[in-house]
């Protein structure tokens, strides 16, 4: 074992529990208990904002997956990447300020609660839901993987070991400390991110002899290297650009984004979550990307192209600054994961028991089933990863491209189009994962149906649904209620 | 009731304006981004021109493109966002609201 780089992991896993154990502690002041275990009451600041909602976009594809890729194919997937600054500024801006008043209003702590209350739709309620526990589940265990392999490379232990680390640590910090343990974390996280990407980039390019230096040698390995169009010049612009919808502008539907949309102070937090999320994606983005371009010189015979950043780190850094740089990684898996698990677990909780298993629970029964839940469906994820499924990112962009067809228009036009409706809604999310998956299958056996992204035509396919359902069985314009609707948050 | 339906209105249109202005530096992002990529980049790369060390369309493309991205969302946030309420205040606190919209 390689405790030089060691160490500063658990350096990093010990002030993560801090965090936890600090915001239980708070939470036990908070006064309503789901209000602050599922959104901190609404009280962060820009900073945090924008950083918690960087790391928890910001996931192992963006520094495995994502520079394994740019690494194999070089520039064309850097390009791709930089898809991806638009949503430092898009989300904030498309949900805005309306969203977060109008969820406050009406007391909305979870996606589905802004739906439930907008279309007033049991249908609604349980087939977000029920999307919303099957595709992140399934993008959490891809995670779950992700995080159990980095720590097995990096200490050397065996996997199921490996998982049991990662598992203990999420569990109990997301247990205990709820939306303001994940989000202070995330903080965390996003910084240390944030930095080690400058200082890798910074050491790979001094290690590689100097920017020019690394292209003429990118040119010798392969030309189509540094063109737009990928090594094998088969990415074309159509298809790079349909990730504009997918990692860019779709992003606005992803629940555990859009979440974060409703937990800030005020507006002044959200404009500053703007200006710094805008600043610390695309900084991330480029760099990770980059690194992963600028390794193929340094490093030429990587296997596993994923396992890229913590071999060049390696390679590149003193022991300690890799193992500090390394918590990045680990850092984003882990924000991923915790995010993931309490949108599940509040999905569970707040959409499915309260409203039709429980009503009348009480707030000790709340608490108790809260984090009862987080903690069985961290124990299930753990399970289903002890033999884990092959295609990390695959299984990623899936629930991410599924959960953007079927609840981009419902939000949306929920929020700007007065008469958006049940019907509507309904149509739109049924048409946008039933047509995600028939085009992923299309895809996959006849190549890309128009060579674009998978996401691409079910996003315009549900959007269409969604207003001709709309206009077709027109219900009375809607409006927002003009106070809080007094309930219990 | 009225008086806090005009606000409403008043809010939601500041709202509405905001997500346009998201569209439209979207609209702008993808433009700069496409543009320099493919219209630099789809020549062979032995005749790329390279800038700091860069080949031009990702210096353009990718680097510039960002950093003009990152020079243009601070320009529209402290020039084109508004402050407002995200509360519904109670009558009490209007006077501090009305401080609060500049």
């Amino acid at each position: 074992m390689n405790w030089a780089v060691i160490i500063p992991l658990l350096i990093f896993l010990i002030v993560i529990f801090l965090v936890g154990i600090w915001s239980n502690r708070k939470l036990a002041k908070a006064e309503g208990f789901l209000s602050d275990y599922f959104l901190g009451s609404r009280e962060f600041g820009g900073l945090v904002l924008a950083m918690t909602m960087v790391a928890t976009y910001g996931s192992a594809s963006s520094f495995l997956g994502g520079p394994g890729a740019a690494y194999t194919i070089g520039f064309g997937w850097v390009l791709l990447a930089m898809s991806q600054v638009a949503t430092g500024y898009f989300v904030l801006l498309i949900l805005g300020k309306k969203f977060a008043i109008v969820s406050r209003r009406y007391n909305a702590v979870t996606l589905v609660d802004f739906l439930k209350e907008r279309y007033k739709s049991t249908t609604v309620v349980l087939l977000s839901a029920f999307s919303i526990i099957v595709f992140l589940f399934s993008a959490m265990a891809a995670q779950w993987v992700g995080g159990a392999y980095l720590i097995q490379s990096l200490t050397g232990i065996n996997y199921v070991a490996a998982l049991f680390i990662f598992t203990l640590s999420v569990l109990v910090y997301v247990t205990i400390g709820g939306f303001r343990a994940v989000v202070i974390t995330d903080t965390v996280q996003g910084i240390v991110m944030f930095f080690g990407t400058l200082l890798l980039l910074i050491a790979v390019i001094v290690a590689g002899g100097g920017i020019s230096n690394i292209f003429s040698d990118l040119v010798s390995i392969n030309p189509n290297m540094i063109t737009p169009f990928g090594h094998d010049g088969s990415l074309s612009a159509a298809y790079v650009s349909s990730y504009w919808i997918l990692v860019g502008v779709g992003v606005v539907a992803v629940p555990q984004v859009a979440v974060r949309a409703m937990s800030y102070k005020d507006s002044k937090s959200m404009h500053r979550a703007i200006m710094i999320g805008t600043v610390v994606v695309g900084t991330i983005m480029f760099g990770m990307h980059l690194i992963g371009v600028f390794a193929r010189p340094i490093l030429p015979g990587i296997e596993v192209a994923d396992q890229v950043i913590p071999l060049v780190a390696l390679e590149v850094l003193p022991p300690w600054a890799a193992g500090l740089l390394l918590a990045a990684p680990l850092a984003a898996i882990m924000s991923t994961v915790d995010s993931l698990l309490l949108l599940v677990s509040s999905t569970v909780v707040k959409d499915l028991y309260i409203n039709y298993v429980k009503p009348k629970a009480t707030e000790n029964q709340v608490k108790q089933v809260s984090m009862g839940v987080t903690a069985l469906i961290g124990i299930v994820a753990f399970l289903l990863a002890i033999s884990p499924p092959d295609l990390m990112i695959f299984l990623n962009l899936f629930a991410f491209g599924g959960l953007e067809a079927a609840f981009m228009w419902p939000l949306i036009l929920g929020l700007y189009w007065k008469h958006a409706n049940k019907t509507g809604a309904i149509a739109s999310m049924i048409t946008g994962i039933g047509s995600y998956i028939a085009i992923h299958f299309y895809n996959q056996a006849y190549g890309d149906l128009f060579g674009v992204h998978t996401v691409t035509v079910p996003v315009f396919l549900s959007l269409i649904v969604c207003i001709v359902f709309s206009l077709a069985f027109k219900q009375k314009a809607y409006e927002f209620p003009v106070q809080n609707i007094k309930k219990e948050a | 009731m009225e008086n806090k339906k005009g606000k409403q209105e008043r809010r939601f249109a500041i709202a509405n304006r905001e997500a346009l202005i998201g569209c439209a530096l979207a609209v702008i992002n993808f433009v700069w981004w496409y543009g320099f990529a493919y219209g630099l980049g789809s020549k062979p790369p032995e005749e790329y021109t390279y800038i700091l060390g860069f080949p031009a369309w990702i210096f353009f493309s990718v680097i510039l493109g960002t950093l003009f991205m990152f020079g243009l969302v601070f320009l529209a946030v402290n020039f084109l966002l508004t402050d407002i309420s995200l509360e519904d205040e109670d009558e009490s606190e209007e006077a501090e609201d009305e401080v609060m919209n500049v």
